[in-house]
């Protein structure tokens, strides 16, 4: 299992001059969600963090190890991303796509095993999109796409997962569903990260808390002392009315 | 034909009983097609005779004809088509474009400047040709710099540069045909419609296609990876930016060599791999060798009836490829709405 901890990152988010350095240790075991306004470089932070573009300071660490010292495919077994945006390629059957996953684990002169194909039938049938294995990826719904995206992570079987949005598309049946898969690989040991807009699926789901502001301030902490609703309120500039509803706390905004 | 067994692979990866299965049957077509090149001409050889030949027997006269004319074209003719085929695969997969072919990127339009400036000078064919060579990778390296020169490199960016570079070589090359004696046209038109009568010595082509089937195979699966998107090739391990170069300088060098055998003939690389996609899934594992075979196949079928149709006269072979890409190019276009 990962362990992903940053020293002084300064993340570079294009026409934004300073920003707080980040010291995160994202360990095995713990659900970290990172809320900011659009533009505040959440999906720049995890693209970092995954290695795929520069930072402006400090580094990144895989259990220990600089993310710049490692090789990409082994950055590839310890941690996987699923992006907020699904460009088509090449056109793709859902399996063949959730097959993608099994990537950084095969040698150059490896074909897929079937223990593959059976990871990634696993994976499919955990997202409920066991029967569209032969469908082509350009034909599927918005949220059956999104459902494909972590499928694939799930058939990578990464250490620490870095979801941007995972709930994206989803109907409330899936945002749960989805959620709770999230939160049974942090049970197995699994660290992960996600990018959130929902305060609510934040409050129930996270156990730990990153604010980005658009000025690039930061902080962070577990989750119950970071849903303070001022802080929120000046993290959106948007009013918001909090309750309790059956034992956890649910934010709206209140126009 | 195999037809079930090849839907099998357009759903779902190709086993390796597969993959030796469609290889093995594109093989027999493509040695089907170099015995048939070699028995039809403006003096046709019994087919028992020309496989006398290439066995080892057969009469003086047929030995000489088959031998020392038509199989080293015929041969030719099969690596350049392969060549062609398995470089626009690998600049389709590149530029993320299925409308990519080996020509896209001005390459072509390097090397027709090369070729015609030495025919203007009056050089002889193998100097034209090292000098089609040396326009094909002065191009090359022209896009490269151009498109990589602040050190962000996209699939869109280099696609426009090649696309501009493209028509500047198509500027260039009517100011030369225009300055041109009239003599000379004639040579140089069948040049750039591509003709495979002046190519000799497949040796080098042939190896260089044998070679890149081989070096594609362990590269397959991220070439897969890489046709998903950038991004995403890279968070799946794939080291991204140097696999773009190896894939833009392998295909660069391909369609330099098929360039230099036999002049600019379109459409086989844009063709062979659309169509092979179509019915094989698109598995590079797969489409890159099956590309090679097809490719070849293709052209040595054209040069055979550019050298057949109006004999003893000789059509370019690249009006033949043109002929016939451009309807079923077309069609699968209208079929995949």
């Amino acid at each position: 299992m990962s362990r992903l901890e940053t020293h002084g990152l300064v993340i570079d988010v294009p026409g934004r001059s300073g920003g707080d350095p980040l010291d995160l240790a994202l360990l095995p075991g713990q659900v970290w969600g990172v809320l900011g306004p659009n533009g505040a470089g959440k999906t720049t932070l995890l693209h970092t963090l995954a290695g795929l573009r520069p930072s402006r300071a400090g580094r990144v660490e895989v259990d220990g190890v600089p993310l710049t010292r490692l090789r990409r495919r082994r950055v590839a077994q310890c941690l996987g991303l699923v992006f907020q945006e699904h460009h088509d390629g090449f056109p793709a059957t859902v399996e063949e796509t959730a097959l993608i996953g099994r990537h950084p684990w095969l040698s150059p002169w490896q074909m897929e095993t079937a223990e593959d194909l059976a990871l990634a039938h696993c994976a499919l049938a955990r997202l409920d999109l066991a029967e569209l294995g032969g469908r082509q990826v350009a034909t599927l719904s918005g949220g059956e796409r999104q459902r494909l995206a972590i499928a694939t992570l799930l058939a990578q079987e990464p250490g620490v997962w870095l979801a941007d949005e995972p709930t994206n598309h989803l109907d409330l049946h899936h945002q749960v569903a989805v959620m709770r898969l999230l939160d049974e690989q942090a049970a197995g040991g699994r660290a992960v990260m996600m990018c959130l807009h929902d305060l609510n699926l934040a409050a129930r789901w996270c156990d730990h808390l990153l604010l980005l502001y658009p000025s690039g301030e930061a902080c962070w902490g577990p989750t119950d002392r970071m849903l303070v609703p001022a802080a929120l309120e000046r993290l959106y500039g948007q009013r918001l009315a909090s309750a309790e509803v059956e034992g956890s706390r649910v934010f709206v905004a209140v126009p | 034909m195999a037809g079930a067994s090849l839907r099998v692979c357009a759903h779902g990866h190709p086993t390796l009983g597969q993959l030796a299965l469609t290889l093995g049957l594109l093989a027999a077509a493509a040695l089907a097609a170099l015995i048939v090149a070699v028995a039809l001409g403006s003096a046709a050889v019994p087919l028992t005779d020309s496989l006398a030949v290439l066995v080892g027997g057969g009469d003086d006269m047929s030995r000489t004809l088959i031998l020392e004319l038509r199989l080293p074209r015929a041969l030719a003719a099969f690596a350049t088509g392969g060549l062609l085929a398995v470089a626009g695969a690998l600049m389709q997969v590149l530029l993320r474009n299925p409308l990519a072919d080996p020509y896209v990127l001005g390459l072509s339009g390097g090397a027709a400047v090369g070729a015609l400036l030495a025919m203007l000078a009056g050089l002889g064919s193998a100097l034209v040709s090292g000098s089609a060579f040396v326009g094909a990778l002065t191009a090359t390296l022209l896009v490269f710099g151009l498109a990589h020169g602040t050190g962000s490199w996209t699939p869109s960016r280099l696609l426009l540069t090649g696309v501009v570079v493209a028509s500047g070589w198509g500027a260039v090359i009517t100011l030369i045909l225009s300055l041109s004696p009239a003599r000379q046209l004639p040579g140089m038109l069948y040049w750039l419609m591509g003709d495979l009568a002046h190519a000799r010595g497949p040796g080098v082509a042939l190896g260089l296609l044998v070679l890149v089937c081989l070096l594609v195979v362990p590269l397959g699966r991220s070439l897969n990876v890489l046709a998903r998107g950038g991004l995403q090739a890279a968070a799946l391990g794939v080291p991204v930016r140097r696999l773009e170069w190896l894939v833009y300088l392998l295909a660069s060098l391909m369609t330099a060599v098929a360039v230099t055998t036999a002049g600019s003939i379109g459409f086989v690389g844009l063709v062979v791999p659309h169509l092979l996609r179509l019915v094989l899934g698109n598995d590079q594992r797969l489409i890159l060798p099956a590309c090679a075979l097809a490719g070849g196949t293709l052209l040595v079928l054209a040069d055979t009836l550019a050298r057949t149709v109006i004999a003893p006269e000789q059509l370019p072979v690249g009006v033949i490829t043109a002929l016939l890409g451009v309807p079923v190019f077309l069609f699968l276009l209208h079929r995949s709405r």
